[in-house]
């Protein structure tokens, strides 16, 4: 396929990493950021190819994991209302909450439908006037003018029966939270391509510059992470900390001016909190107040529904670099994609889902048993 | 979940709502998109979707010329200093995942 095959070239590949071989004098810790990044990574073995002073550690960005699990519990206090239809992306349905997951409520006659677009939910709105389309608006800047769209048009075509459970989270707050933190171990990041698709990249440039972090937006196929580790060692090596960009072919500094301009008008930034982590402040996005009438936490007031996590899981310090899937004694074991324990089990694209997928486990389990007790 | 592809846009129409959409061909799945985001894409070019939403055009001229530049890279090496094997066989790229 155009725009992707090429980007997964073996030729291509054995020449950059030849390039970084080169470049590289000592180690070097760097974090990708985004989830679908940290997927490539692992499907493809990209952290094995890599020169042994260079290590990888696993960003935040899956916005499936670091959903909180408050906001899956209203999820399901709302999908559990008579006369509610709960539209969701596919990836939340098995995300369990604190007592279940929404596949289990669909199974016990809850009208819980999956949708590949937003969109798909103001259709259904309309042949359903007699009941109310609730959408779970999960995601990251990238997924924000899709969700905005629908609230919009929702308004524009007077649909009333259509309203959406925000958990919007954002890519900077995180970062910084990360680089913040005394247990920082991160010299440089793989920044997340298309949320910069979105709101572009100046809004990395004195976060850069603050923490004397280089930052490279990066795209998603293997020959652009190989790209973007390259050109973030380069910068490290040279002690550079700029904002560069790996992405050019969809990537641009202002973004998409005509999407943020929608994404402002409905959103408005907020504190939000995070599966794993905790509050973070400023790190997401609410209705704005006009948007009121589409606010599925006010409709069924299930605003002030608090949930503490469960402490048993270290997948908070696994969403901060700090730690890796296998440095857990539940992954793997206790914790599996079936029966996840934490956040970065629960999704394709959580670094621990994604390392049980690609048997990094079982290289985990084998290490074990070649280390004499 | 930031998942976003590429695909050919083969058309442009209106809903019924007056929304901008078209079809786009992702490898021979050809979906609807919404173009609302992206007022400047003609049929053929190729739009960055993700849930639905072209995001942006592919630059066409870009991506191959950062193509062309990674590509020749080593031979500029090469001639600088005539460089190294690798150590780890890349048939993990394309092939078997995750193993070293």
């Amino acid at each position: 396929m155009k725009y992707l095959d090429e980007y997964r070239d073996q030729e291509v590949a054995e020449k950059i990493v030849a390039d970084i071989r080169r470049t590289v004098t000592r180690p070097w810790v760097l974090m990708e950021v985004c989830g679908g990044q940290t997927h490539t990574i692992v499907k493809y073995g990209i952290d094995h190819l890599l020169p042994k002073e260079i290590e990888l550690v696993h960003g935040p960005g899956c916005p499936v994991c670091v959903t909180s699990l408050e906001m899956i519990d209203k999820a399901h206090a709302i999908a559990q209302k008579p006369g509610v239809i709960f539209c969701s992306f596919g990836d939340m349905l098995r995300v369990p909450g604190s007592e279940f997951d929404l596949l289990v409520l669909k199974s016990r006659g809850a009208d819980v439908r999956v949708v590949y677009s937003p969109m798909d939910c103001l259709k259904i709105a309309r042949q359903n006037p007699g009941k109310q389309v609730v959408f779970f608006a999960i995601g990251f800047e990238t997924t924000a003018p899709g969700n905005a769209m629908a609230v919009f048009q929702a308004r524009q075509q007077g649909l009333t029966n259509f309203s959406v459970l925000v958990s919007h989270v954002l890519v900077p707050p995180a970062m910084e939270a990360i680089l913040s933190s005394p247990e920082n171990r991160v010299q440089g990041f793989l920044g997340p391509g298309h949320v910069c698709t979105v709101v572009g990249y100046e809004e990395y440039e004195p976060i850069a510059a603050k923490y004397r972090v280089p930052i490279v937006i990066t795209g998603f196929e293997p020959i652009d992470l190989l790209d973007g580790v390259r050109m973030t060692v380069k910068q490290l090596e040279a002690g550079t900390h700029e904002v560069q960009n790996q992405y050019p072919r969809v990537v641009k500094r202002e973004g998409n001016k005509v999407a943020r301009e929608l994404v402002a008008k409905v959103f408005e930034v907020c504190d939000r909190k995070w599966r794993g982590v905790g509050e973070i402040p400023q790190s997401g996005y609410r209705l704005r107040e006009e948007f009121a009438a589409h606010d599925a936490e006010k409709i069924f007031d299930v605003e002030q529904m608090e949930k503490a996590e469960p402490s048993i899981c270290i997948s908070g310090l696994v969403l901060q670099g700090v730690k890796k899937p296998h440095d857990c004694p539940a992954f793997g074991t206790l914790c599996t994609p079936e029966h996840p324990l934490g956040a970065t089990m629960v999704s394709a694209e959580g670094a621990c889902a994604a390392y049980y997928a690609y048997g990094r486990h079982l290289e985990a389990a084998a290490k074990k048993e070649l280390t004499p007790a | 979940m930031c998942l976003a592809v590429p695909g050919l846009l083969l058309e442009i129409t209106e809903s019924p709502e007056g929304v901008r959409m078209g079809k786009a061909n992702f490898g021979g799945i050809v979906k609807q998109v919404c173009l609302e985001y992206t007022p400047e894409v003609k049929t053929g070019d190729y739009v960055l979707v993700h849930v639905g939403f072209a995001l942006s055009k592919v630059d066409e001229d870009v991506a191959a010329r950062t193509y062309a530049l990674l590509a020749e890279m080593k031979q500029l090496d090469e001639l600088n200093d005539g460089e190294t094997e690798l150590e780890v066989p890349l048939s993990a790229l394309g092939a078997k995942p995750g193993v070293p």
